[in-house]
């Protein structure tokens, strides 16, 4: 490797050509979860009132439940979004706090939801129910999932960023993470506005 | 125990057909030849790092190009045991259920393991090439998407050995695939071959987009590019929007599969209709996937094998682009007759028919652009003419079939199966072959026999005209597809033989290419000037086999047709290309993850085929645990100093 360190600003230069190059891709790759929702969506609407006698949203719908999950994920956008800009200002402890605070908030989404889920369950309200509720459990679950993986990418990072500090590829990779977590908040307020609000309407 | 170990082995592996116990043996035996060749000579590690291990598209591609031929051959017999059983009326050749089996896994090998991966081994070998870049945008997801693909289908293939084939059909209609009506593991197979193969399409779908907005040679602008980069780019555009969808329809399958869902049931409230719109939302983009590439090669051919640029540049990138939206919306031209209502219908039946106008653009600027040239009739120029009236009778068929009144006659019949092999082989596969000629001096450094080529070539098209017309009448005389056997009173006879012998006429022209390529290994005529048909794109200026680094120093573009161009100035200047300064090249390293991770899914598929959720959940923790070492790993680029390029330069003839 003595050719690299000999070519040290060469080699700076071209990674940061391939840190915009891989943030590039990821925006691409948010296009294709985009359209993976917007299926699982298209399928929740045209099954929703196919209850096949089981329940309907209203009498299985927790308003104080999905009205926090809602409130904890919108906050934990914004913390994700302070995270960027302790790191723009180079401020590592700030960075790995927020992000954190954001992982933590992540968190306790996931136990809410994983509970909401649990008590339907319990209720009788299953994913063989009827075709509503295996499209209502497919479509928040594979939201959960989204929330559940992230958090585990957002640990990996933070432990990067203690070995390696805020460097080229530290950087892209919490922008990443931000992006996907900003990402799944905007997929949630669809949720909460399509499955939430209009089955207890 | 002996008693349980019996019944485990009698429901876990296909028994009770005599072709399947040949079947057995052969792949018995093939493994253990595989593996005792490379234990003899030594060939593990080499095996290991230069291939399992590899990042460079040059040889994913030809790993692509390989395992697409064994489908390929796969997929063929298949037809050809299809073909046997439907020679003469009232035939035993197979049972109901082994045909049904059969003509599931024909289809679903041929689009999605055959015809993807020779289409990605194209972009591998070709698009970073005629780019002038050194690689893709991400070499280990291009590694990685090759895995996937691999494993995926291997997962499928194991089935006619292991567990049973799926046989619901290539595109798995509910209810017929649910568990109510397939409750063998099977759609199992299906389901999770697909699904992990699937998600290497995509990611390869993003990584040729990126690559080619990204690392186009300096001076290439978006109109510079050659055509076959542009037919790149629209594919990995529809690749983009296509394929989540078919990873959710197939996703909502296993829930109905797996825990007991109701998505596509026929009880608690399900729609199967659902379904079939889903599938054919992936399904007909698919078929614009497989095909517009095709077209970027023909393109290319007619080009260089008429000695004149493109005829209409511009026009034939607008019909791509207006291709590749109007895809998305042509796809309930399936199912007209599933009574979605006649405004429905009417709408998708106008879409399909305006398809055809920048399609026939195409066809009208490859006809002109050869108008006056100085054509020279080589063998990925043969292919070219074959497709070009094959290619407009098929897309008339399909306007015929795009009616949706008279949809309703041909609905289902062999004359859907023969206008579809039409486009799909006289398009995409006399396209990708032709593609595969062309570029093969590129990747291997030698022509491929051009008298053995010839014999191929006949064999291939005359065969395919005396097995298909004779389906179109078929259909119109009432045959319609997946009967397994017919009676001699309704007087399909005389043709269905026919269209056998047409059959196995293309499985000797098959035979014949891989005697082709067997003997022009030794014998072909060696390409040294890395230009042997005088080519016009980037892909021509560098030696053939192309060097690990691709290009020494990265070329200035200056318009369309870039190495023609530089030809010239050369000859004008009547100098040698000026002696320019070399500068070490930044290189990604191998890496093992790729490989390893395919694996991890491997396992995890076979777990959830065979519902052993222990097994399903040790793959895809193996899965995270790949996913996160390669997130920890930062030491993964490296450069090739300037003495080992000048020497591997020099050793390729060339002066730097």
């Amino acid at each position: 490797m003595e050719h690299a360190a000999s070519h040290h600003k060469h080699h700076h230069d071209d990674h940061h050509d391939q840190e915009s190059l891989k943030t590039l891709g990821f925006w691409i790759f948010l296009v294709t979860d985009c359209i993976l929702f917007g299926t699982l969506f298209a399928t929740y609407v045209v099954l929703r009132t196919n209850t096949a006698g089981g329940p309907v949203g209203k009498e299985i719908f927790d308003v104080a439940g999905f009205v926090a999950e809602t409130f904890i994920l919108l906050t934990s956008s914004f913390t994700s979004g302070l995270a960027v800009l302790a790191m723009h200002k180079g401020k590592i402890k700030e960075l790995i706090t927020w992000l954190i605070v954001t992982a933590l908030l992540g968190l306790a989404f996931i136990g809410l939801e994983i509970n909401e889920f649990y008590h339907m369950v319990m209720e009788g309200a299953t994913i063989s129910t009827s075709a509503f509720l295996s499209a209502f459990f497919t479509l928040v679950g594979t939201h959960g999932l989204h929330v559940s993986f992230g958090l585990i990418w957002m640990i990996a990072i933070m432990i990067q960023l203690g070995r390696h500090g805020i460097n080229p590829v530290t950087s892209r990779k919490v922008y990443n993470i931000c992006l996907y977590w900003h990402f799944l908040d905007v997929v949630w307020i669809f949720l909460f506005t399509v499955v939430y609000l209009m089955g207890v309407m | 125990m002996w008693e349980k170990i019996k019944d485990f082995a009698s429901t876990f592996f296909v028994t009770g057909d005599p072709l399947i116990y040949g079947a057995d043996v052969a792949i018995v035996l093939t493994t253990f030849a595989i593996i005792f060749v490379l234990t003899y000579y030594k060939k593990w590690g080499w095996l290991w790092r230069e291939w399992l291990t590899t990042v460079d598209h040059k040889k994913i591609g030809i790993m692509y190009l390989i395992a697409s031929l064994l489908m390929l051959f796969r997929g063929g017999v298949d037809a050809l045991l299809m073909r046997l059983q439907l020679a003469l009326p009232e035939m035993h050749f197979l049972h109901s259920e082994h045909y049904n089996a059969i003509f599931t896994t024909h289809g679903t090998i041929m689009i999605l393991f055959m015809a993807m991966p020779m289409m990605f081994a194209l972009f591998n070998i070709v698009v970073p090439l005629q780019i002038g870049a050194r690689d893709v945008a991400y070499p280990f997801l291009n590694a990685l998407s090759f895995w996937l693909f691999f494993f995926g289908a291997l997962l499928f293939n194991i089935s006619f050995v292991i567990g049973g084939s799926p046989d619901s059909g290539w595109l798995a209609y509910p209810p017929l695939s649910e568990l109510s009506h397939s409750p063998g593991v099977g759609q199992n197979f299906y389901i999770w071959g697909i699904q992990i193969s699937g998600i290497g399409s995509l990611a390869t779908g993003i990584n040729f987009l990126v690559t080619i907005l990204k690392m186009r040679a300096p001076g290439m602008k978006l109109m510079d590019m050659p055509m076959f980069t542009w037919s790149v780019l629209a594919t990995c555009i529809l690749i983009i929007f296509a394929f989540p969808i078919l990873t959710v329809t197939l996703g909502l399958l296993f829930v109905d599969r797996f825990f007991g869902g109701h998505f596509f049931t026929m009880d608690g409230g399900g729609n199967p209709m659902m379904y079939v719109n889903l599938i054919w939302m992936w399904g007909h983009p698919e078929v614009y996937i497989v095909i517009l590439p095709a077209f970027g090669i023909f393109s290319e051919i007619v080009s260089t094998f008429s000695r004149k640029k493109i005829f209409g540049y511009k026009s034939m990138v607008f019909a791509m682009m207006i291709i590749s939206v109007l895809a998305f919306f042509t796809w309930v031209h399936h199912f007209f007759t599933m009574g979605a209502g006649a405004d429905v219908n009417a709408f998708f039946a106008v879409t399909t028919m305006a398809i055809a106008i920048p399609t026939g653009v195409k066809v009208f600027n490859w006809l002109f652009t050869m108008f006056r040239g100085r054509i020279q009739l080589k063998q990925p120029m043969l292919w070219t003419l074959a497709f070009i009236p094959c290619f407009a009778v098929g897309g008339a068929t399909g306007v015929m079939l795009a009616v949706a009144p008279a949809d309703y006659q041909y609905h289902n019949s062999y004359f859907l199966i023969a206008h579809f092999h039409q486009v799909l082989i006289g398009g995409v596969v006399f396209g990708y072959l032709a593609g595969i000629y062309y570029w093969w001096p590129k990747m291997f450094g030698f022509k491929l026999d051009e008298r053995l080529g010839k014999w191929g070539f006949w064999l291939w098209n005359i065969g395919f005209y005396v097995c298909f017309m004779p389906q179109y009448a078929l259909g119109f005389m009432g045959m319609t597809r997946r009967v397994y056997t017919y009676g001699w009173d309704l007087g399909w006879a005389p043709l269905n033989f026919t269209s056998t012998v047409g059959a196995f006429l293309m499985g000797a022209g098959f035979v014949f290419q891989i005697w082709q390529i067997a003997y022009s290994i030794k014998h072909g005529e060696r390409d040294r000037t890395g230009d042997p048909w005088n080519g016009r794109t980037l892909e021509w200026s560098i030696p053939s086999p192309a060097p690990h680094y691709n290009f020494a120093v990265i070329p200035q573009v200056k318009g369309p047709d870039a190495w023609w161009e530089m030809k010239k100035e050369m000859q004008q200047d009547g100098t040698k290309k000026k002696p320019v300064q070399l500068k070490p090249i930044h290189m990604p390293k191998n890496s093992g993850i790729p490989f390893i991770m395919s694996v991890f899914w491997f396992i995890a598929g076979f777990g959830f085929t065979f519902s052993w959720v222990w097994m399903a959940v040790f793959g895809l923790i193996g899965v995270g645990i790949c996913l996160l070492a390669r997130s920890f790993q930062y030491d993964t680029d490296y450069y090739i100093p300037v003495k080992e390029i000048e020497r591997t330069e020099k050793a390729l003839g060339r002066a730097v």
